[in-house]
């Protein structure tokens, strides 16, 4: 229950945080970091319109999409603290919850009958499914090390601050948990949010025909899955009393949500047949961390 | 064959001493001959209903001894065989939309301006490849026009524009308008983004056809004027090229530059986008000593933070992967279609006006920035080094002023039967103005070519086995104006 009340309550934040460190990297004064929230309401108050070509699936995705994200959020526990779902090999519910909620945005974006959102749908479903390796390494990865197959089990017994190696290895999941975060949450390099250009888009063009709640509900499930990833790599790190652990897992938060600010601020975003080259390259970055592991520990 | 030799120095000729032939055969194969190889390109070839016939008026520059080929064929029936020249296909097409002509064995007998529902698209019916359709509405602020990719998978295999949703009958309109202000405002108005260059080509035309030399003074001012617009273009396309490949500092870098240039250009002539800046006989807008200390300032202060922003480019692997070998014209593509300007530039083909056919004062002054690779890191290279290029030449005409000569009190008329064509090179490229007068002094025809008119052709071949997702910073690189297209 504790994790889940923080995810939430970070997901309010993580976005802002990311636009307010672009800004001031641009030298530009930048709106607040609740700007995102208030964007949100605004159009939670909005009329949705349908077009005529959508059927059923169009509209209930949105729905599906918040409720899969919402689902994987309450598997996330606070360090030896259970989420609220827990049971043996919760990470592979996990991760196919996830998968469930993707699906629906994508079969939503073929219904609405547009070149272009066929074509982002296309590509949302090749990178997702090249990051899911790398993920599953990762898992297993920390499953090795702590000897356990749910989450809250494995990170009840990850001793992060043990010796060299674990520190090493725990810095290197959380760089990679990170990536993965960027890539599912179409962050730079692999996608641009703030991009006009429907050709070059891969998350925003799938949404181009949805507006009003509907819209409201798929942009504060997308600060969900990020607060959800920060949540994640913060769990690597949690240790200590309650108090300290609760500033731990914002100190975190904040530092991803910078990490990637400061990231989308100085570099372009890769050319789009370099893509599946790096989400490539992560899984075989956490492929060598398994094999270290089983070597090392 | 008979032509007329002209030189772009703002003078008139009689519109009598344009030799005309009615042996097609004998004007086709002149003209075959001088486009054969790179040393000519066509400026205009537009009609002219002249007595019982239309005068086809074909005027090729060469870019060698800077002179401009003027010569005709009279057309009395409703149809010619082609010239098959892929660089004059497009003039070929709007002759025959404008005046019913049917050219046969033309290649891609398509509307250039009208834009019809039923436009005859290139079509590839395969179960493998797809079609995208992009616009004539598109996202973000820019004009209207449709794009139509056949592409198989992410990759383009062809792509076809169709403009004309901008078209605003700027030519006919420059007839109709009574007052030499409006005729001004509306060579301002051809593409909002060269406002200058097309209102110099409109003045040196309007004044080759009274007989008027401005004085140095004002040339001078004019080229200042093209040149701070020029470098105004080129940063804020340099912004945008930053902007389409999600590079944030160069997008805020380029964009915050652009505004000292366009501000300076407020303070001089009222108006950020040079509009008024350049008007006929006159330089309405002195370029006082305050100014020039003023333009110094800004000058400075730009090109120290330019000189940082554009060194950062060239070590960002990044940006560098994003651009190099992206959307690449190859310099024989560029001589085939006709490239001209910044765009034939980075593709290795010499066309700049300013040296090839030097107006105003430009004579000597401008050494062009050739690029060989014709990708889109050439593009954005040539437009760097123009800036540079346009700082120095600023500051040496700044710092040599002539002083200006009394003006004359009575405006110049229109003289009867002249034809005049003037060549500027804006930051896009050549922009070509002709005017014809009538037995009574009135302009019987006005003639515009924008630079995009050429290069969308470019475009459409840079973009071919490119990523679709990579379209975007392709068109971004040429940036071509529809309206100047549109007309």
């Amino acid at each position: 229950m504790l994790s889940f009340a923080l995810i939430i309550l970070a997901s309010l934040f993580f976005s802002g945080l990311i636009v307010r460190t672009k800004s001031i990297c641009a030298g530009r004064k930048g709106p607040g970091i609740f700007q995102p929230l208030k964007d949100v309401r605004r159009l939670f108050k909005k009329g949705t319109v349908y077009s005529t070509s959508t059927t059923f699936v169009f509209r209930i995705a949105p729905l599906i999409y918040a409720a899969s994200v919402l689902m994987a959020c309450a598997c996330i526990p606070f360090g030896g603290k259970p989420g609220l779902i827990h049971f043996e090999g919760d990470f592979v519910f996990f991760a196919y919850v996830l998968s469930l909620g993707k699906f629906f945005c994508i079969i939503a974006a073929l219904d609405a009958t547009s070149s272009f959102e066929g074509m982002g749908a296309s590509r949302e479903a090749l990178y997702s499914m090249l990051a899911e390796p790398a993920f599953f390494l990762i898992m297993g990865s920390i499953s090795l090390i702590s000897g356990h197959t749910s989450f809250v089990d494995i990170f009840a017994n990850l001793n992060s601050y043990g010796d060299a190696f674990h520190i090493g290895a725990t810095i290197v999941m959380a760089v990679i948990l990170l990536i993965i975060a960027m890539v599912e949450s179409s962050r730079l390099p692999i996608d641009d949010p703030k991009t006009h250009l429907e050709l070059t888009m891969i998350h925003e063009v799938m949404i181009l025909d949805n507006s009003g709640f509907d819209l409201g509900l798929i942009l504060s499930t997308g600060y969900m899955k990020f607060a959800m990833y920060g949540a994640l790599i913060a769990n690597l790190f949690l240790a200590g009393p309650l108090a300290m652990s609760i500033g731990i897992f914002f100190l975190v938060q904040a530092v991803c949500a910078i990490a990637i600010g400061i990231t989308e601020s100085f570099m372009a975003r890769f050319r789009m047949n370099h893509n599946p080259e790096f989400i490539f390259s992560v899984a075989a970055a956490a492929l060598v961390l398994v094999f270290s592991i089983m070597q090392f520990s | 064959m008979k032509i007329l030799t002209l030189y772009n120095n703002g003078r008139s000729v009689a519109f009598g001493d344009i030799p005309q032939t009615t042996d097609y055969q004998e004007f086709a194969q002149y003209v075959h001959e001088a486009m054969a190889n790179d040393t000519y390109h066509c400026v205009s070839y537009f009609g002219y209903p002249n007595a019982d016939a239309l005068q086809l008026i074909m005027c090729l520059a060469n870019d060698t001894n800077g002179t401009i080929e003027v010569s005709s064929f009279a057309l009395k029936e409703k149809s010619c065989p082609s010239l098959k020249i892929r660089a004059i296909d497009r003039f070929e097409r709007e002759i025959a939309e404008n005046f019913g002509i049917e050219f046969e064995g033309h290649q891609w007998p398509k509307p250039v301006r009208t834009a019809p529902d039923d436009y005859p698209f290139y079509r590839a019916d395969d179960e493998e490849l797809h079609e995208v359709g992009v616009g004539p509405i598109h996202a973000g602020v820019i004009e209207p026009g449709h794009f139509r990719f056949t592409c198989e998978g992410e990759t383009i295999l062809n792509l076809e524009i169709m403009l004309g949703y901008q078209h605003r009958g700027v030519e006919k309109l420059m007839l109709e308008k009574p007052l030499l202000s409006q005729k001004a405002m509306l060579a301002e108005s051809v593409a909002g983004d060269s406002a200058v260059s097309h209102g110099i080509a409109f003045a040196t035309n309007y004044e080759a056809l009274c007989d008027y030399q401005i004085d140095e003074r004002a040339a001078v001012e004019r080229m200042i004027a093209c040149e701070l617009e020029r470098i105004a273009i080129h940063t804020g396309d340099l912004s945008a090229i930053c902007g389409d490949v999600a590079y944030q500092l160069g997008n805020a870098v380029y964009g915050r530059l652009r505004t000292p240039i366009i501000n300076f250009m407020q303070k001089w002539c009222g108006n950020r986008l040079g509009k008024t800046m350049v008007r006929p006989f006159e330089a309405p807008y002195d370029l006082t000593p305050e100014l020039i200390a003023d333009l110094h300032t800004t000058l400075n202060a730009y090109e120290k933070d330019f000189t940082q922003m554009s060194n950062k480019i060239k070590r960002c692997p990044s940006v560098l992967s994003r651009l190099e070998r992206t959307g690449t014209v190859t310099r024989e593509q560029a001589v085939e279609i006709g490239a001209i300007g910044m765009a034939s530039r980075a593709s290795g083909l010499l066309r700049d006006i300013r040296s090839t056919h030097p107006y105003l004062k430009y004579e000597g002054q401008v050494k062009p920035v050739v690029k060989k690779h014709g990708d889109v890191y050439s593009r954005t290279q040539v437009r760097i080094e123009e800036v540079y290029e346009s700082l120095a030449l600023i500051r040496k005409l700044v710092d040599n002023l002539p002083v200006a000569q009394v003006s004359h009190t009575d405006e110049p008329q229109l003289q009867a039967n002249r034809f005049a064509l003037s060549l500027v090179e804006g930051w896009r490229g050549e922009i070509c103005h002709c005017a014809i007068t009538d037995n009574s002094g009135k302009l019987a025809l006005y003639k515009i070519k924008d630079p995009s008119f050429h290069n969308w052709d470019a475009l459409e071949l840079a973009v071919r086995n490119n990523e679709i997702s990579d379209f975007p910073i392709c068109n971004k690189s040429f940036n071509l104006s529809y309206c100047g297209h549109d007309l």
